[in-house]
């Protein structure tokens, strides 16, 4: 029976029953669905981590500059700091900045991205699994795997509420990235699929409510910091899980409770540059130097 | 959706809607073109005309223009590129009331002397939804092979076409149907799994009440 994509702990559920990973439901599913097998959708994401890497490698150049100027070089800044101090909560986490960061980055400078979900929140993912699989901690088919459990995490919430910042807010885009991520990070690090739905809970949760106020209308600022707190959240969403943390409010009613909050904002936090950072002294003056 | 919707698509930034459905919408004028275009003139409105320029809309739209997926690498070389290539490509706003508010209208005239005008708007995560083609409404996505069937309003003309394509094996997943007024100038549009040949539609052009079928593929 094909999986409808419409509750993600129906999915946990499953892969509780069947003594599996939620990315293997996913990836069993959409080989069936999408008349395929296995090997090619794993072959596809293995390309897509290729994609995420050289975006990682591009965004880490401390030239970087965005058309605009507004972003560029701050993920170089990072890592360069990271390497040199250890940086205050460890090299991983550093790392792990740097590369959501790096990501971003290269996205606002019109480098080549893969949209997950989106082109605004694409720094996340890269960022919880990249400095992983750089430190050998997993496999590249393990890394590879686990983010179909992000792909059906992410369907879910497309299907229950929606994924864009002018549908929903920042917390649609960098919320769902982020609560992608700690599904991602709590499975590989060996969470049961049951904490893996917590995880995502309580990423999203945290970021319920973000406004998308983008300076100039751009996708930059503060898209490109929020890719690297977003990615701070999933981790530490993760963290939590993995110890035992139970979100009190289940993740299927977290998502219709962000699908309420997005429908509650007014146009002015939902992507048209009118509200927020947007219209501050200094986004309006960003937005006549750039525009006018 | 599938999961490569959630994890994809591969993309040139910075805007899934302002960059990635700007080229989608210049590829599929390209493909309505049918030639390799000349020139091309492009009226931005709205969002598209107020801040497409730091989104790269304007050169995404000219590497549709040219042919380009959403993830090539020349994609922010393109307006450069299209003037090598001998294309004169031509930018102004305009103001579309009850618009999209990422809506771009694009003109082409082929090397061939063919024309087409394709007016359409980005709905968000690089989709696309062609709202117009040469002036007559039209909807549909470019996710799809797309048939677009000019004919005459009469009866039998729906059969004849759905027929004609459940003939050749080929699914029609979507199906619309416009006419101006009842028996004058109407458009089908037709989604289809499959695909046609040349052949089969220059068959169906035969068919009575049908002027004319564009195949729009799949993007």
């Amino acid at each position: 029976m094909n999986i409808l994509y419409n509750s993600f702990e129906e999915l946990a559920r499953l892969a509780g029953e069947q003594g599996t990973a939620i990315s293997d439901v996913v990836l069993a599913d959409q080989a069936a669905q999408m008349e395929e097998p296995p090997e090619a959708l794993l072959a596809r994401m293995d390309a897509d981590l290729t994609v995420m890497q050289e975006a990682a490698e591009k965004g880490l150049d401390p030239a970087l500059r965005s058309a605009s100027g507004l972003s560029g070089g701050s993920a170089a800044r990072v890592d360069q700091y990271v390497e040199r101090t250890g940086g205050i909560c460890g090299p991983r986490f550093g790392r792990s900045l740097a590369v959501a960061l790096a990501v971003s980055e290269c996205n606002a400078a019109m480098g080549r991205i893969v949209a997950t979900p989106t082109a605004g929140s694409c720094g996340i993912l890269p960022g919880a699994v990249l400095p992983l699989l750089e430190e050998g901690r997993f496999s590249r088919e393990q890394v590879g795997k686990s983010l179909f459990t992000a792909g059906g995490l992410g369907m879910v919430i497309a299907n229950k509420a929606y994924l864009a910042g002018a549908q929903g807010g920042c917390q649609a885009e960098c919320g769902s990235a982020s609560a992608m991520a700690a599904a991602v990070l709590t499975e590989l690090w060996g969470g049961s699929p049951g904490q893996c739905a917590h995880a995502a809970a309580i990423a999203l949760k945290c970021l319920l409510g973000l406004a998308c106020d983008p300076v100039a209308g751009l996708v930059e600022v503060p898209c490109v910091k929020r890719n690297a707190s977003g990615l701070a959240n999933a981790l530490c969403a993760a963290q939590l899980a993995l110890a035992g943390v139970a979100s009190a409010v289940p993740c299927d009613e977290v998502i219709e409770a962000m699908r309420a909050v997005g429908d509650a904002m007014p146009c002015a936090l939902r992507e048209t540059a009118q509200g927020g950072l947007a219209a501050t002294p200094t986004g309006i003056q960003w937005k006549k130097r750039l525009f006018q | 959706m599938n999961v490569f919707d959630i994890i994809g698509p591969v993309m040139i930034g910075p805007s899934s809607s302002h960059t990635a459905g700007a080229c989608r919408i210049g590829r599929v004028a390209r493909h309505i073109l049918d030639d390799v275009p000349a020139a091309a003139r492009i009226s931005l409105c709205g969002s598209f005309a107020e801040t497409g320029r730091g989104h790269g809309t304007d050169r995404a739209l000219a590497a549709g223009i040219l042919d380009m997926n959403s993830d090539d690498d020349r994609l922010p070389h393109s307006l450069e590129l299209a003037e090598k290539a001998g294309v004169a490509i031509r930018f102004d706003t305009m103001d579309l009331p009850g618009a999209h508010p990422n809506t771009a209208v694009v003109r082409l005239t082929g090397r061939r002397g063919g024309t087409c005008s394709v007016r359409a708007s980005s709905v968000g995560g690089g989709n696309i939804r062609v709202d117009e083609v040469n002036g007559l409404p039209v909807s549909f996505t470019g996710q799809y092979n797309t048939l677009i069937i000019l004919h005459t309003d009469e009866a039998g003309a729906i059969a004849n076409v759905s027929g004609y394509i459940a003939g050749q094996g080929v699914n029609i997943a979507t199906f619309a149907c416009t006419r101006e007024v009842k028996g004058g100038d109407s458009i089908m549009t037709v989604e289809i799994d499959g695909v046609l040949t040349d052949g089969q539609l220059a068959h169906m052009r035969t068919l009575p009440a049908i002027h004319n079928v564009i195949q729009v593929k799949r993007i």
